[in-house]
């Protein structure tokens, strides 16, 4: 995405000073409801549509997944599962697959490169490809594997939310193509609301593990699903508990200034040392050409020296 | 003047010097994706994309230094019996009394733990490294291994950089030490304080 001036980042990437957050919006989200999305993949045209992107044609598996996965150019796909929940009851699952704009973006905390990923106040998480240096960090700190690098520029590639879209009160383009009303977004507090609404609906539909999947160990999502079988979210390739791998979160949040600092302790605690105790040189008579001047234990150390030998 | 005895050959203080520069170019680049505070050095290199895509290369490039290194320098890095010794007199041999230190052939027991120090963490770094280069080798990697990768990369790194700063504080601060890499030769005096068993063996005495 480009770099708007939205005044209200409340997160960027490699940043130890506060963004320009002067201006508060409230928190937006996207829900998918799976019970009601009928994997007709008008969501992935409206994507490449409004963002001006065509992924390259590629083959068919098999089954209904084109592409197969997130690319660089497909920002969200819709990928269906064949499960079978319970003995002998077949069920196709359908989920939209995208980037679920965590409250607590890993993507973002992994990143080395200041302002390449940022956070804005209604939550949504973009990628300012400008300032991408292509090095793959974001890959490596995303629980649901979302951000994909391309081949052609070196930059990582995700969905942004539309958040050029909602900057202007717009709603996402998938959210405004999608048929059926799968899609819908809004305020975060609105779409829960209605989300407990329609997992009580499915409960008496017979789905009795029906529920809202907005995890808490990223701090919750700003996209949101309604999952038939909520218990088991791994059904359909979700994270059951996604986090933030504590190799990013405690190595780059406390061990890595720990470290910079210990460098530099190690610095000046040996130009203390080297103030305190004095070079070590060598004995009087025998100092090379450096003009190095006898150290005053001189006859001592001769003497050791002779021991020593 | 006194006598000055050869320490290091014409080809063994190039190969340093090599490892030298591109240690320094690899820790300035690393340093710039280690921590936002350190994310300025990347100007050195031309940017975030160039120290990305140059670090790597001048890792190999020090890597291979450093082989050549190990194998001229590993013979005299054995630990021995007398490194124990000497570790026990670290203490005094660090508030400058290095007159009562047991003799020491050509290297002493601190030298001895940077050459192992250095030749594990190069080892750990370039393999890791290797493990998350984009975009040749990185995709032949998944992500939870690759997060390992990353993490053990960065404390090697710590590791090494470290061990560096001792290396060069203890060239520093035990006097004509320095001119065995820039000349290549260190006086007699010099090796009969430090290196007596060492000298023994050069000099003949």
């Amino acid at each position: 995405m480009a770099n708007p001036q939205t005044l209200d980042i409340v997160a960027r990437s490699a940043t130890t000073t506060p963004s320009p957050s002067v201006r508060e919006r409230p928190k937006v989200a996207k829900l998918i409801d799976e019970s009601i999305c009928i994997g007709c993949k008008a969501c992935q045209v409206a994507c490449m549509n409004w963002n001006d992107l065509r992924d390259e044609v590629g083959e068919n598996i098999g089954v209904y997944d084109n592409p197969v996965d997130l690319t660089p150019q497909s920002w969200t796909v819709m990928k269906f599962y064949e499960v079978e929940p319970e003995e002998g009851n077949l069920e196709w699952l359908i989920r939209k697959d995208g980037c679920m704009h965590c409250e607590d973006p890993g993507c973002l905390k992994a990143c080395p490169s200041p302002g390449a990923i940022v956070k804005y106040s209604n939550g949504i998480v973009d990628f300012i490809s400008d300032n991408c240096i292509g090095c793959g960090y974001c890959v490596k700190g995303c629980p649901f594997d979302v951000p994909r690098i391309s081949k052609v520029d070196n930059k990582a590639y995700k969905c942004t939310l539309c958040s050029d879209r909602v900057s202007v009160g717009l709603e996402p383009a998938c959210v405004k193509t999608c048929p059926t009303g799968a899609i819908s977004y809004g305020l975060k507090e609105d779409l829960v609301a209605y989300a407990e609404k329609r997992t009580g609906e499915l409960k008496e539909r017979g789905y009795k593990n029906a529920a809202l999947y907005n995890p808490e160990g990223v701090g919750g999502t700003h996209v949101m699903y309604v999952l038939k079988h909520g218990d088991r979210p791994e059904l359909e390739g979700l994270p059951a508990n996604p986090q933030i791998d504590p190799s990013v979160s405690v190595w780059k949040g406390v061990a890595k200034p720990l470290a910079l600092a210990g460098m530099a302790a190690a610095v000046i605690g040996s130009f203390f040392h080297y103030m305190k105790v004095g070079p070590v040189e060598e004995p009087t008579g025998d100092a090379d050409d450096t003009g190095a001047t006898p150290p005053p234990s001189s006859t001592d150390s001769q003497s050791n020296n002779q021991e020593a030998r | 003047m006194s006598k000055m005895l050869q320490r290091y050959k014409d080809s063994e203080r190039m190969n340093h010097w090599f490892i030298a520069i591109t240690f320094f170019l690899a820790t300035l680049s690393g340093l710039t994706l280690f921590h936002p505070s350190m994310y300025f050095l990347s100007n050195l290199f031309g940017g975030g994309p160039w120290t990305r895509i140059l670090h790597p290369f001048i890792g190999v490039a020090m890597f291979l230094g450093f082989l050549l290194m190990f194998f001229r320098l590993v013979k005299d890095n054995i630990i021995t019996k007398q490194d124990r010794e000497w570790r026990r007199s670290f203490g005094t041999m660090i508030k400058g009394n290095v007159h009562n230190l047991p003799p020491v052939a050509k290297y002493n027991y601190g030298q001895k733990m940077v050459f192992w120090l250095m030749t594990l963490s190069l080892l750990a770094l370039v393999i890791t490294g290797v493990m998350f280069w984009r975009p040749w080798f990185a995709p032949y990697f998944s992500i939870p291994i690759m997060r390992i990768a990353v993490l053990i990369h960065s404390i090697s790194a710590v590791v090494l950089i470290f061990t560096v700063i001792i290396h060069i504080y203890a060239a520093i601060w035990v006097k004509g030490t320095m001119r065995a890499m820039t000349r290549g030769t260190v006086s007699e005096a010099w090796a009969k304080t430090h290196h007596p068993l060492w000298y023994k063996k050069v000099s003949g005495k």
